[in-house]
């Protein structure tokens, strides 16, 4: 297979602090690649040295078939790099920024500005074009800033984390065009905190902690680590759900847990299909009213959990989410 | 390698659009100084003596080489704001020569200081303030003063990208350039000051600067009768200084542009 981005026990340190630990990564080109991991997990310290912004120290890495430390300028002709916070000029519009950066990746005056229509085009910037960008409201600047990057038709890109702060609508929005580039054939490296983009967009994931990767794969292959389908149900009372753990004890794989409600237990199944019906069977025989009764595929936040013993920020919103659909 | 000219012409194009959109950034250049000019050449002007001449006349090298230091404050301010915002990491992921970020924004800057430099000699001109030199040497020196302001807006790089917040660098910019605006006979003849004060004086670069500029003008020198050494040669030493300087800060401040985008923010 061919690899756009390979990473071979990268290490870096701040000071005292190593930040990142022997990461080693392979990419496949055309390829959507998840880095997912919590705040200082390490990931903008990744993405910024596979831009060649940061020195490697220890580790190799290349990007698109050359060496970050040592072919710096032919990386630098190959990727485009959108991070974590929007880096636009506010005090020039959203069309003379697009055409700076062309002229500045040396794509000529003339196919700058031809460049820059197509993306406000696509970015849907078109009638904000001829507008300072200090005047932009934040999905607009992320809009643009990805944009940017996408100016020199680069073979890979860097998205880091490049939907937080964006609302739902602009959210998907992004989503769609990332989704866009992978199948034209680019190759995109992204870092997120959600779990559910990491699941909605990568073709692989790598879950990164504390400068590591804990795991790495597809989401159905981590998915299928934390071994198979979880059995949720919901009880009236307190007092239900502690006798209602003795029969689901009984046919789950680990022990069951009540959460912070107390009338919410899961378990996790064994992969075979019988536990379900000997669940919903030792429920009725213990003589349990259950007021909910469900089964799903373990998500992403029970690998994360799982993997590095605490959850993402965003767990109880997405796991709430989940429910409710 | 004329991709060096391309890319820093295209920053260079950046920074005056932002001159363009902010026009009053000339007037918060030219504030300070007019209101020098108005102070010093009219109000203290009366009580204020200079051998051989007026005291708008001599006061005006003075009031110009001060707003020429305060570029790097400007200058560290606009680099350091770049850097924060994500702009210098953009730059950095493109595969454009990186001196150029340095060099178009010094250049706009110099622009900036002719326009500036301009508008104030007329409103000297307006005040009463006359060269008396040739037109040459007139121009040449304004010339020595943007070689000035030139060598400041690099220093500003320089102040910019190794302190990284404006507050700190306004205060260190401050506090390097007024010593040096007023430590000098920018603003007094330095023989009226006490022994030491006026031995510094006398060997600060700044006063062998508007020295310089006086006698190019034609305007008073006042130094009295025995001028230390880098008086009696000021446009030379001055000139000499200035490359020196620039010599030493340009790749200062290239190199603080590499290790500071290495950085996060
Ligand atoms: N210049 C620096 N000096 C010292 N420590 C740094 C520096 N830059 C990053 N770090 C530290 O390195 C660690 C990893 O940072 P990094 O920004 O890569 O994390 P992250 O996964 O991107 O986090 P987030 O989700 O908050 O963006 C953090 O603990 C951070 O404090
Ligand atoms: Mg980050």
């Amino acid at each position: 297979m061919e690899y756009a981005i390979s990473v071979e026990g990268l290490r870096k340190r701040y000071g005292e602090r190593e930040v990142l630990s022997g990461v080693s990564l392979s990419v496949a080109a055309g390829s959507v690649f998840g880095l997912l991991g919590p705040n200082g997990a390490g990931k903008t310290t990744i993405v910024r040295t596979l831009a060649t912004l940061l020195d490697i120290e220890e580790g190799k890495a290349t990007v698109a078939g050359f060496d970050v430390a040592r072919q710096g300028a032919e990386v630098r002709k190959r990727i485009g790099l959108t991070g974590q916070y929007a880096a636009v000029d506010a005090r020039l519009t959203g069309r003379e920024n697009l055409v700076l950066l062309g002229t500045l990746a040396h794509l000529g005056r003339q196919r700058a500005r031809q460049r820059a229509e197509e993306l406000l085009e696509v970015f849907d910037l078109q009638e904000a074009a001829n507008r300072l960008v200090g005047t932009y409201s934040g999905g607009m600047r992320r809009r643009l800033d990805l944009g940017a990057s996408l100016i020199a038709e680069p073979e890979v890109i860097f998205l880091d984390e490049p939907t937080t702060g964006l609302d739902l609508i602009s959210r998907t929005a992004l989503w769609n065009m990332v989704r866009t580039q992978a199948e034209a054939g680019v190759t995109v490296l992204l870092t997120t905190q959600y779990l559910e983009e990491a699941d909605q967009l990568a073709d692989r994931v790598a879950v990164i902690d504390q400068g590591q990767v804990m795991a790495e794969g597809t989401p159905t292959e981590l998915k299928n680590k934390v071994g198979g389908e979880r059995l949720e149900i919901t009880v009236e009372t307190a007092e239900l759900a502690q006798r209602a753990l003795v029969p689901l004890a009984a046919v789950g794989v680990a022990a069951p847990i009540v959460d912070s409600t107390g009338l919410r237990i899961s378990v996790a199944l064994d992969a075979g299909t019988g536990g379900i019906a000997d669940a919903a069977t030792g429920l009725q025989r213990a003589g349990i009213a259950v007021a909910d009764f469900s089964v799903r595929r373990p998500s992403l936040d029970d690998v994360f959990l799982q993997l590095t013993g605490h959850r993402t920020e965003d767990t109880t919103v997405a796991a709430a989410g989940r429910t409710e659909r | 390698m004329s991709y060096v000219l391309t890319d820093s012409a295209a920053l260079f194009g950046r920074h005056l659009t932002h001159f363009k959109r902010l026009p009053q950034q000339l007037i918060s250049v030219t504030l300070m100084p007019i209101m020098f000019v108005f102070l010093f050449g009219y109000l203290f002007g009366s009580s204020m003596v200079v051998p051989d001449g007026k005291y708008l006349d001599y006061i005006m090298a003075g009031i110009l080489a001060q707003m020429m230091l305060a570029n790097a404050i400007n200058t560290g301010v606009g680099v350091a704001d770049d850097l924060n915002n994500g702009l210098v990491d953009r730059f950095r992921s493109l595969p454009m020569t990186q001196f150029s970020v340095l060099l178009g924004r010094t250049a706009a800057d110099l622009v900036l200081n002719i326009i500036a430099l301009l508008f104030m000699v007329l409103v000297g001109l307006l005040m009463g303030w006359r060269p008396h030199g040739s037109a040459l040497s007139t121009i040449g020196g304004v010339a020595l003063l943007l070689l000035l302001g030139y060598t400041m807006t690099w220093l500003g790089c320089l102040i910019g990208l190794t302190l990284r917040h404006p507050q700190v660098i306004n205060s260190v910019a401050m506090a390097v350039t007024m010593p040096l605006a007023f430590l000098s006979a920018g603003f007094f003849p330095i023989n009226n000051l006490p022994g030491w004060v006026s031995a510094i004086a006398s060997w600060n670069p700044v006063s062998a600067i508007v020295t310089g500029v006086r006698e190019l003008w034609g305007n008073p020198v006042g130094y009295g009768d025995d001028p230390s050494w880098p008086l009696r040669h000021p446009v030379p030493v001055s000139l000499i200084t200035l490359i020196v300087l620039l010599l030493i800060i340009v790749p200062l401040a290239t190199r603080a542009y590499r290790s500071a985008a290495a950085k996060t923010t």
